[in-house]
């Protein structure tokens, strides 16, 4: 299994320990990431504004480079893969951004938004699967509360985004499962944790993000895992138990060391 | 020889305003075959009319070409005329200079050439018309309502106290319909059994109404006046003669698994039960699917009990075939299913409950006697949340777009009831808009609101969620104080979309009704044709048709039956002759037209022909004239041009576009 690999900035600084993680705990389950050439950031959100296109660029290159290479366009980041989900989604949807954006970037054949977008978590669920998740894991993580964070990006909108039910998703528990441990199901799981509110006001990020803790502590979780560096950066700085990337724990799970920040 | 005579009227300014009609008078009057022409200011007047007489009369004339309005308005009108100046009525053609000109065009001259040109098209359209004749058939004087609500009990009993015969079949094992389920009703709070078993009772007694219950409709054929139907009496496996109805055997019966459906599960009933005190038929019915001796062969124990030696597990299902004149749909709705609505929590808190199921609490003949006592643990609750538009007005795909319509007032209902038995409960409600416009119903809820205390909060719930200690929290948005709230429930009460009941699509496809993406059935007009299916024959009556209360469901119920008792109490029905019409000799029973009739009208048979070179027997289309609607799809489907349109021949229409073409 060869998936074209979209890492994004952030898993390229703050959050290198979710790339190599990421990358690491794939090849053991027998899935390569090719890093695409010359991505660019994919704009960290999507633009809502139905006229611009400029922001809609660096998701159509990299979804265009995955189509011509002929494979799946992975993704580990939630912000990422929300982004180029949802440019995908108006290039296969919606004739005005796809003809200008067609038009601007000159290819020889249309983009048509014809790459099949794919979340790390979608290809250990649907393309690797659980099961044989289960059957690779050296270290089960027995005896762990595990609260998984889905947050917003990864889920909503649920039309376009499609990657689970978005108001009781169940992927990251069967996820929790696999590698042994005990998901923690708790109402909060997919509320916002304040997202790029933060840079604007940062006590609302404040009282999201608490309240998701609470909420996950009181349903008696011991740890908490994300897909997302942006809920990463806002539970940290709140929480009182521990916090890791979803790959983190894979890597624990299947006895890989993984560093990084 | 063609004789024609070319009318233009003025419609007072309404034409003549932005149409020279004297000109076009001249310039049609220059046409081939035409003899006659004029122009007058009210052609459908009383003087416009004797014109034409007049004229058809001195100039003996074969066809008639009038350029006014649209048909739709006068062409009646001017049939008439020509049958009373004893020509064929559809020897008329009518060329619209109003809507489709004079209306539309504020340049005299522009508008005045394009009057002519729709003038020479109905020329060259009348110069190949044909005489044609009204077809008749016979009328069975029987009527048939699907669904035993209250829609269908009121059509039911207005029928046949207008003397004529009605069968009710319902798929319950009662009639009541959802009526029954409901407490007490808006906005007069009278209660809802005691309104509606006297009906109930009236229609079992009525001489001329016959219930097929735990029955469902399973084919349609036939048309207008003429339908033959067949209809599934299901086995009850209990002998309905015998019976009477004492109840015993469901006493008796050991199986308690079963939800209780008519208190939308909140019990569980026996397996074999008598829906509810007040069914109708008071004769139980056996749920085969629970039956311990259907499922394992042991048991018995209702034999055992019935001294009436009613019960009869051999039974089978019947099929019953009868013959109606019309036939009324009356198939009521259902709640939406709220899977997709996750936020609500609604599979996983047991005290977050339908606004039916609340209805069944209320009820003293409900699961708790009437106690408002939450499902977890019996605990009066003394905080409820009633949240409106779940699912209606829906947006997102879920649920429904539309609004169905009743569940502000019964929420207020709801809300009011509650505080009025339980002083010491806080209640909420949060709703989109609250819609009460109908006799008494804004003062209803505003009594709710001002005088019983209940919250009214504008806004939406975006989560229902246990908060870790086995709180049921409810999180909204207040959007007139613009800030977000929680509040700590004991109970949340969610009024669910109402959609059409599932029966209604088979049903719709039987009779060649049609429906809307919905599954609402379709009226013949939005205004002017209420209860009238497309569909000739075919009424409806109540909630299938499109959301309504108890008032508005009666009085279209009742407005159902007029117009079947005005079909009924004719002997012969005429029929449009502008039908479709298939050359034998030309059909090569490719079937296209079968597959493109909404109406069924097209069926095949074998036919002798000679096509010159001997007889042969060929399969050909065959249209039965009294379901043909016209609409021509089959003509436009046939590659041959076997099938015609009557009045509407392709001879006819390339003959208007070659004079428009001109």
């Amino acid at each position: 299994m060869v998936y074209d690999y979209y890492p994004g900035c952030t898993l390229k600084s703050k959050a290198s320990r979710f790339d190599i993680s990421a990358v690491k705990a794939a090849e053991a389950l027998g899935a390569e990431m090719r890093e695409i050439p010359e991505w660019q950031c994919c704009g960290g959100v999507y633009p809502m504004a139905c006229d611009e296109i400029a922001h809609r660029l660096p998701s159509v290159r990299a979804l265009n480079e995955a189509k011509n290479n002929g494979r799946d366009l992975l993704t580990v980041c939630s912000a990422c893969y929300h982004v180029l989900k949802s440019v995908n989604y108006d290039m296969k949807n919606s004739m005005d951004v796809r003809s200008k954006t067609n038009s601007y970037l000159e290819y020889e054949k249309e983009y048509k938004g014809e790459t099949r977008v794919v979340h790390y978590l979608e290809m250990l669920r649907d393309d690797i699967g659980f099961d044989a998740v289960s059957e690779k894991v050296v270290n089960p993580l027995k005896e762990l509360k595990i609260a998984p964070y889905y947050g917003c990006l990864i889920l909503r909108p649920s039309k376009i985004i499609g990657f689970d039910d978005a108001e009781n998703p169940v992927t990251m528990e069967n996820f929790i499962k696999a590698l042994g441990g005990d998901p923690v199901v708790y109402p909060f799981r997919n509320e916002c944790c304040g997202g790029y509110a933060v840079a604007e006001d940062k006590a609302i990020a404040e009282k999201k993000s608490r309240e998701i803790i609470e909420c996950a502590k009181k349903h008696g979780a011991d740890m908490m895992i994300t897909a997302c560096p942006l809920c990463m950066y806002n539970l940290k700085k709140y929480a009182d138990i521990p916090i890791k990337y979803f790959t983190e724990i894979l890597c624990e799970a299947l006895g890989i060391e993984a560093d990084g920040e | 020889m063609n004789r024609i005579g070319v009318f233009v009227c003025h419609c007072g300014s309404n034409i003549a305003a932005a149409v020279d009609v004297k000109q076009v008078a001249e310039a049609l009057g220059r046409e081939q075959n035409v003899v006659f022409s004029a122009e007058y200011q009210y052609m459908c007047s009383e003087n416009g009319q004797k014109l034409i007489k007049n004229a058809v009369k001195e100039n003996a004339l074969t066809g008639i070409v009038v350029c006014s309005c649209s048909p739709r308005m006068h062409e009646a009108t001017f049939r008439k005329t020509a049958s009373e100046a004893g020509i064929n009525p559809y020897m008329v053609e009518i060329a619209n200079i109003r809507e489709q000109c004079s209306w539309v065009h504020k340049d005299i001259t522009a508008a005045t050439s394009k009057a002519i040109i729709l003038g020479r098209a109905a020329i060259a359209k009348v110069r190949f018309n044909e005489p044609l004749t009204v077809g008749e058939s016979g009328v069975t004087k029987r009527a048939l309502v699907i669904g035993g609500g209250i829609a269908g009990i009121q059509t039911a009993l207005d029928i046949a106290d207008a003397g004529y015969k009605v069968d009710i079949v319902e798929k319950k094992p009662t009639i009541g319909g959802k009526m029954a389920q409901l407490d007490k009703t808006f906005p007069t709070l009278d209660c809802a059994a005691c309104i509606l078993t006297p009906k109930m009772v009236e229609a079992a007694r009525h001489e001329n109404i016959k219930l097929y219950t735990y029955s469902e409709v399973e084919e349609v054929k036939g048309y207008v006046g003429n339908f033959s139907v067949k209809i599934r009496k299901k086995a009850r496996y209990v002998r309905e003669n015998l019976c009477s109805g004492c109840g015993a055997c469901a006493l008796k019966c050991p199986s308690r698994n079963s939800g209780n459906e008519f208190n939308t599960g909140l019990d569980k009933r026996g397996a074999i039960y008598i829906p509810f005190a007040q069914a109708i038929p008071n004769i139980p019915v056996i749920d085969a699917e629970h039956c311990i001796k259907f499922r394992t062969g042991k048991c018995g124990l209702c034999q055992m009990n019935c001294a009436a030696q009613a019960i009869d597990f051999s039974q089978k299902d019947e099929i019953i075939e009868e013959k109606y004149g019309a036939i009324v749909a009356a198939t009521g709705f259902d709640i939406i299913n709220l899977d997709k609505f996750g936020e609500y929590g609604y599979k996983t808190y047991p005290d977050v409950v339908t606004s039916l199921e609340f209805e069944r609490i209320m009820n003293a003949a409900g699961p708790t006697k009437g106690h408002l006592e939450r499902p977890s643990d019996g605990r009066q609750p003394k905080t409820l949340v009633f949240v409106q538009c779940v699912g209606s007005r829906d947006t997102s795909g879920r649920g429904k777009e539309y609004c169905s319509k009743i569940c502000c007032m019964y929420t207020a209902k709801h809300a009011m009831l509650t505080r009025e038995k339980y002083p010491d409960t806080d209640v909420y409600v949060f709703y989109i808009d609250v819609r009460a416009p109908g006799k008494n119903f804004d003062e209803f809820y505003r009594r709710a609101a001002e005088q019983y205390g209940v919250h009214y909060i504008k806004g939406m719930v975006g989560k229902i969620y246990d908060d870790g200690n086995g709180n049921l929290m409810v999180r909204g948005s207040d959007i007139i104080a613009n800030e977000q709230l929680t509040i700590k429930a004991d109970m949340v009460i969610l009024a669910a979309a109402a959609k059409p009941d599932d029966s209604a699509r088979s049903l719709g496809t039987m009779l060649t009704a049609s429906m809307d993406t919905n599954d609402f059935f379709t009226e013949a007009h939005p205004k002017l044709r209420p209860v009238e299916s497309p569909t000739a024959g075919v009424f409806l009556s109540g909630f299938c048709q499109g959301p309504k209360d108890i008032p508005e469901t009666v009085a279209q119920a009742g407005a159902a039956a007029v117009k079947v008792i005005g079909l009924l109490s004719k002997d012969r029905l005429k029929s449009n002759p502008c039908v479709a019409r298939s050359d034998s000799l030309i059909c090569s029973g490719c079937s296209n037209c079968e597959k493109v009739c909404p109406f069924g009208a097209i069926t095949y048979a074998d036919a002798r022909v000679n096509d010159g070179t001997g007889m042969e027997t060929r399969r050909v289309a065959v249209v039965n004239e009294a379901v043909c609607h016209g609409c021509g799809a089959c003509a436009a489907a046939c590659p041959s041009g076997a099938m015609d349109l009557m009045g509407f021949t392709s001879k006819q229409i390339f003959a208007e576009v070659d004079a428009v073409c001109r």
